[in-house]
């Protein structure tokens, strides 16, 4: 075979991505402590031993809440911007538009910063509530970004040919725009929701005595020998968000197929 | 109730700075296929999309049925529309598309059923109630369209560039069955197109809109015989146009000198410098033992277009830069002639229309 510089360069990229995170599942049904070659024999002890943390539970719990409660959030928030970014025309649409995606790239150490320096002054404490606000803010460039992809594949008339045929504004949303987008939201509440179980620096500034789960995760790095408990839960979440994932793009295909477009690929 | 079923007075429409429509007045009346036709952004669709509801007018009034449509949305009047994409819903089944207008008809289920099946019998779809919507091809979903907006007994059946999504076959089936529907229906037709062509085939009577004003309305024979200005005849058809003078007689340079009556002159007297429009089925070319019927020329061919039917000729005349265009049938024992061949050609001074300037 010829050899193919590029084909090497594909290979040794994949290799640097998930090398890694193949690591994970390998060490967490590893019977050892040390996280080392050569492996030592099989057990699902790791993943067991998950059961038995009620730390560790709290912080699913308090993920999971808040996971929820911002996926739900920013999708409907996400939901308002994309229509009025797709159907209406206004001043300053560009530059509205560009300072809500801004979260996208500002880093988040920053933006978890200001908002802790915020509370602080507000005199608001940090808790479950707080974090929600801050993965909202993080979460709706993303749902926006899915969300304007479903509104803008949509004929502009059918809206039109509704109230032609005698519904109200209001019903011929309810009754066309919303069946033909429910799939985008559906992606992004999904899409939301990893992305918030995901995240730590801001769960971390602003999470105060209730930790989320990577902070609790992160936390357990201090003791060597809790290690592969880490491992098995990091496993689990990257199985969790791989399901969640194939889940949303199911939808989003299903969505378009149904509406009779091309898939032009790609969530964003 | 007597009088037009839509009269149009002095209707005004701006985008911003904008004059979309230009004090727009027409009537048209019960039972009639009516056509805007003119390029694009002569304000032919924001005219028909004000008399859906869909646009505010910015002066005048839009009374349908005697009554004034000011303030009245598009779900409380009795226009239906045929959008240009069609606007099927993607999500629902043909059945469920037809029926849509219906939800607030109080038909009892029984009802809805026969009506839809009605519906869908008179556009031809009758077995295709239960596909889904998005697996229609072109000419089906026009037809979806279609019987989406008359099952609700429009008064007004409002059709935005219709056929121009079809291929040129099937876009003259539907331009054929589209009068027959309108006859059996007995409904208002108002079409916008671009398509002069299409406007002439369907219509009882044609707008032509220029830059948001009606240049000429008419009906297409008069409208492709008697043009109103220089403008609507070069849109209409194909128009030869060959400079004159007028004074004592016409002077139309390559033809020859023309008495003055006769001639039809659609703005008025002209004098000076003019220009004569002919079409090119007016003009023919004269075989060996034919004479003109009113008088001839000599030109030389310069270019053969052969449409199996037909074949256009563009001839060079003596005195003229352009050469002019004629058109005739083909006919067994009338061989087509070459480029390059001198012929004769036979021309009519009653065909002329003389424009100023």
């Amino acid at each position: 075979m010829r050899f193919r510089p590029l084909g090497v360069f594909a290979v040794f990229y994949l290799a640097f991505l998930y090398a890694p995170i193949l690591l994970l599942p390998i060490f967490a049904f590893n019977d050892g402590t040390v996280i080392a070659f050569p492996l030592r024999g099989f057990t699902f002890g790791w993943f067991a031993q998950l059961g038995e943390i009620p730390a560790l539970h709290s912080a699913t719990l308090n993920s999971l809440i808040i996971a929820s409660s911002t996926a739900v959030l920013s999708t409907c928030l996400g939901l308002f911007a994309a229509r009025a970014a797709t159907r209406y025309r206004f001043p300053l649409k560009g530059g509205i538009m560009g300072f809500i995606m801004l979260p996208l790239v500002l880093p988040e150490v920053i933006v978890a910063i200001s908002l802790l320096v915020v509370l602080m002054q507000l005199g608001l404490n940090t808790s479950v509530f707080t974090i929600i606000l801050g993965h909202t803010l993080l979460c709706m460039p993303f749902a926006i970004a899915i969300l304007q992809g479903s509104f803008s594949g949509l004929d502009q008339s059918l809206e039109e040919a509704a109230m032609d045929l005698g519904e109200t504004r209001s019903g011929a949303f309810r009754l066309v725009i919303l069946p033909l987008v429910v799939p985008g939201i559906i992606a992004s509440l999904l899409i939301c929701f990893i992305i918030s179980l995901d995240e730590f620096i801001i769960a971390f500034f602003l999470s105060g005595n209730e930790p989320t789960l990577p902070v609790y995760l992160w936390g357990l790095m201090r003791f060597p020998a809790q290690l592969p408990v880490v491992m098995a839960l990091g496993t689990v979440l990257v199985g969790l968000s791989i399901v969640l994932l194939l889940v949303a793009n199911w939808f989003r295909k299903r969505g378009l197929r149904k509406a009779g477009q091309e898939d032009t690929g790609g969530f964003l | 109730m007597s009088g037009p079923l839509i009269s149009l007075r002095d209707v005004n429409k701006y985008y911003g700075e904008y004059h979309a429509l230009r004090g727009i007045t027409a009537e048209i009346g019960a039972g009639e296929f009516f056509s805007l036709l003119g390029p694009s952004g002569c304000g032919k669709t924001t005219l028909l999309r004000a008399i859906a509801g869909f646009e505010d007018i910015s002066g005048g009034t839009i009374t349908l049925s005697g009554k004034d449509m000011k303030g009245v949305p598009p779900n409380k009047r009795p226009t239906n529309m045929v959008f240009q994409s069609y606007a099927i819903f993607p999500h629902l089944s043909v059945e469920q598309n037809v029926g849509f207008g219906l939800r607030k008809s109080g038909m009892s289920p029984s009802e809805k059923t026969k009506a839809i099946g009605a519906a869908l019998e008179m556009v031809g779809l009758g077995q295709y109630g239960k596909r889904a919507a998005h697996a229609l091809s072109g000419g089906q979903r026009q037809r979806v369209a279609l019987a989406r907006a008359l099952i609700l007994k429009p008064k007004v059946l409002l059709l935005d560039e219709p056929l121009s999504a079809l291929d040129r076959k099937m876009r003259e089936d539907m331009q054929v069955e589209l009068m027959k529907l309108q006859r059996e229906v007995g409904i208002t037709f108002i079409l916008v197109t671009h398509d002069q062509e299409e406007a002439l085939v369907m219509s009882d009577r044609i707008a032509v809109m220029f830059e948001g004003e009606i240049a000429q309305l008419a009906d297409p024979e008069v409208l492709y015989r008697k043009p109103a200005t220089k403008r609507v005849a070069d849109f209409i058809g194909v128009m030869n146009f060959l400079p004159a003078r007028a004074g004592d007689g016409l002077e139309v340079a390559g033809l020859g000198r023309v008495d003055m009556e006769g001639v039809y002159c659609p703005q008025g007297d002209v004098s000076g410098a003019c220009s004569v429009g002919l079409r090119p089925e007016t003009l023919s070319l004269l075989y060996d033992g034919e004479t003109a019927r009113a008088r001839e020329t000599e030109g030389v061919i310069d270019e053969v277009v052969y449409y199996g039917d037909m074949t256009y000729y563009d001839v060079r005349l003596e005195g003229l830069e352009e050469p002019v265009r004629l058109s005739m049938r083909n006919m067994v024992g009338r061989d087509v002639m070459t480029v390059g061949q001198t012929a004769r050609v036979a021309w009519d001074p009653r065909a002329m229309v003389v424009f100023p300037g």
